[in-house]
């Protein structure tokens, strides 16, 4: 619980965090306390300009006719902006690359949740030796790099004859997105009280009553964390599509793009309105939850 | 009384629906992250093309990789990645993550925009940075040249020596972001009372940062250092879609090696062995900073279960 008000807490950018300033200092101290203020001001704007330009460089270029590419000075917005490159990435399969990452993204998260939120209620509420050498089996998992498992995958995958199908991805993402699920969900649900639970078990409840009325809605925190933070990951995957797939039928986002790139060649307008297309669901997360979607990203590891 | 003998058959009807509980989780994280795990040791000790069956040879790959300079080179450049990141990403974040705890309010308007990058995949962010650094069409070569550095223009991607410590600049721009945000958790965590009394007993701003803000971050420290040493294994999307490896070897990181040997140059056994030394680094390395840090605390709590 400590963790989540603590990830709640690092995000929560609430303007009523801006207090009134402290009484005038006196006037001896005045030129230490502006330097103090000018020095982290500049760092910050350093920063801006170099985390935020390369945002600003993608979303211009990709506004930017062929014809003006070479013309324009190209850190400035395009004097001739146009969608024409959006439209041009729009009618080559765009949908069906969207389609697709959205399929395996939501089949993969859906199951990843379901299955993760049995063993989490399992491992905290049974409490015996074999619940915790299964918990500690999972947490194993979070220091196996996936890169370390994929020719073993590939095999495991064509032996199934669903190489070049989006089951392919499917499988394995949920595989790997277990682990840290698991122990969001552990860490939060140990905390229901167990008094709850008890009296619910006293008052004849079974286990998935207790899961759909206890822990379900005291959970939902660490749900919406576990679903923002697997969707991100399975909609951001490359090595699993680049071995697994083959054809342009099933392919997702981010193998779309480096395919884009060979396709549009130096068409970089193009190639970046691809690249920006493909973020816009993230993004639209992002504008409408951020503070879910930070402390998504922060899940498990702020201890 | 009632309660004694209750134990036993409670404990035994609980241990069965555990098993059964957890079983669907485990059967997809045994099938397709464990048993990968233990396949890859094998088709270590084999010759195999992915085709025809493959052959045992017992240690033949691993006594090979000791004279091989390829997969040497790129366990090295690994490595490397490890020590950079570290060294570039920590004191930049937590600058950074401090900054943003600030009250003021541009800071928190700063943050919102600082954490764009986290929402765009690698293989987003290497075609940007690749069209940035084309030394035709980009941007980062004029604008050198506008500001009277003309002389600092470069083939950026295509230079051996410099390729890369620039795919390092591009990962610390996706990275620090997000140890900035787990910084920025910590510093708002201080109590604020630390400071009051620093300053009422005369400490400076840097004082201040060395006497309480650092001893108070180490718990981030060491989540973040684990990340990163953890998370420099795994860098394959941001370097192939880049580099590819090149120029040359001079990019090509362990997990490159490992996907061009076994799917590239299908020596599928060669390319296992590789993937065998990434795992024991990756879990390695976790169990040791699991020891060393305050991350132990984590299975101090799951005693109490």
């Amino acid at each position: 619980m400590a963790t989540h008000s603590r990830i709640q807490n690092a995000i929560d950018t609430d303007l009523s965090h801006k207090t009134a300033l402290a009484a005038p200092q006196p006037k001896r101290q005045f030129n230490q306390s502006s330097l103090w203020e000018i020095v982290p001001a500049a760092f910050g704007v350093l920063w801006l300009v170099f985390s935020f330009y390369p945002v600003l460089y993608m979303l211009f270029t990709s506004l930017q006719s062929q014809q003006y590419l070479f013309t324009d000075v190209p850190w400035s917005f395009p004097s001739h902006p146009t969608l024409e490159n959006y439209v041009t990435v729009l009618e080559n399969g765009f949908f069906t690359y969207f389609a697709n990452t959205v399929f395996v993204t939501v089949v993969s998260v859906f199951v990843i949740l379901v299955v993760s939120l049995l063993a989490a209620y399992a491992i905290s509420q049974a409490r015996s030796r074999y619940t915790r050498n299964i918990f500690n089996l999972f947490l194993l998992g979070l220091a196996i790099p996936l890169q370390a498992t994929i020719i073993p995958i590939y095999a495991i995958v064509s032996d199934l004859h669903l190489y070049d199908t989006l089951f392919a991805l499917i499988l394995p993402s949920i595989a790997f997105g277990i682990p840290l699920s698991i122990l969001v969900l552990v860490t939060y649900i140990r905390d229901i009280p167990r008094e709850l639970h008890e009296s619910m078990l006293l008052d004849g409840a079974n286990h998935w009553r207790i899961l759909y009325n206890l822990v379900l809605p005291l959970s939902r925190p660490a749900i919406i964390t576990v679903i923002i933070y697997e969707t991100i990951q399975v909609w951001n995957s490359y090595l699993f599509p680049l071995v697994l797939t083959q054809s342009q039928s099933v392919a997702v986002l981010p193998l779309s793009l480096a395919n884009f790139r060979g396709q549009f060649t130096t068409n970089v307008p193009a190639i970046l309105a691809a690249v920006f297309l493909s973020a816009t669901p993230i993004i639209l997360l992002y504008v409408f939850g951020r503070r879910q979607l930070l402390g998504g990203l922060v899940a498990g590891f702020s201890k | 009384m009632s309660a004694i003998m209750k134990v036993p058959k409670t404990a035994r009807r609980s241990n069965w629906f555990a098993v059964l509980w957890t079983a669907p989780a485990l059967i997809f994280y045994v099938a397709f992250a464990i048993i990968p795990l233990f396949i890859a040791l094998y088709y270590s000790f084999t010759r195999w093309n992915g085709l025809a069956p493959a052959t045992w040879i017992g240690l033949g790959n691993w006594r090979a990789l000791f004279s091989d300079q390829v997969t040497l080179t790129s366990l090295s450049l690994t490595i490397q990645v490890m020590v950079i990141s570290w060294i570039v990403q920590t004191p930049i974040s937590m600058l950074l993550g401090v900054f943003m705890a600030g009250k003021q309010l541009y800071r928190s308007v700063f943050g919102v925009l600082y954490f764009i990058p986290l929402l765009f995949s690698a293989v987003a962010i290497a075609l940007t940075w690749q069209n940035m650094l084309d030394p035709n069409f980009g941007v980062v070569n004029p604008l050198l040249s506008a500001i009277g550095l003309s002389g600092l223009t470069r083939v950026w991607l295509g230079d051996p020596h410099l390729a890369f410590y620039v795919v390092m600049v591009i990962v610390s721009w996706q990275f620090i972001p997000f140890h900035a945000l787990l910084y920025l958790g910590g510093a708002r965590q201080i109590p604020k009372e630390l400071y009051e009394a620093a300053t009422i007993d005369g400490g400076g701003r840097i004082q201040n940062f060395f006497a309480i803000t650092l001893p108070q971050l180490k718990y981030t420290i060491i989540t973040s250092t684990t990340l990163i040493f953890t998370g420099s294994l795994t860098y394959f999307d941001l370097f192939w879609v880049t580099t590819q490896g090149g120029p040359g070897y001079a990019t090509r990181v362990l997990p490159l090696q490992m996907y061009i040997t076994a799917f590239l140059n299908e020596q599928v056994g060669y390319g296992s062995m590789v993937a065998v030394v990434l795992a024991a680094f990756g879990i390695a390395l976790s169990f040791i900073l699991l020891r060393f840090s305050g991350f132990s605390k984590m299975s101090s709590q799951l005693e109490g279960l």
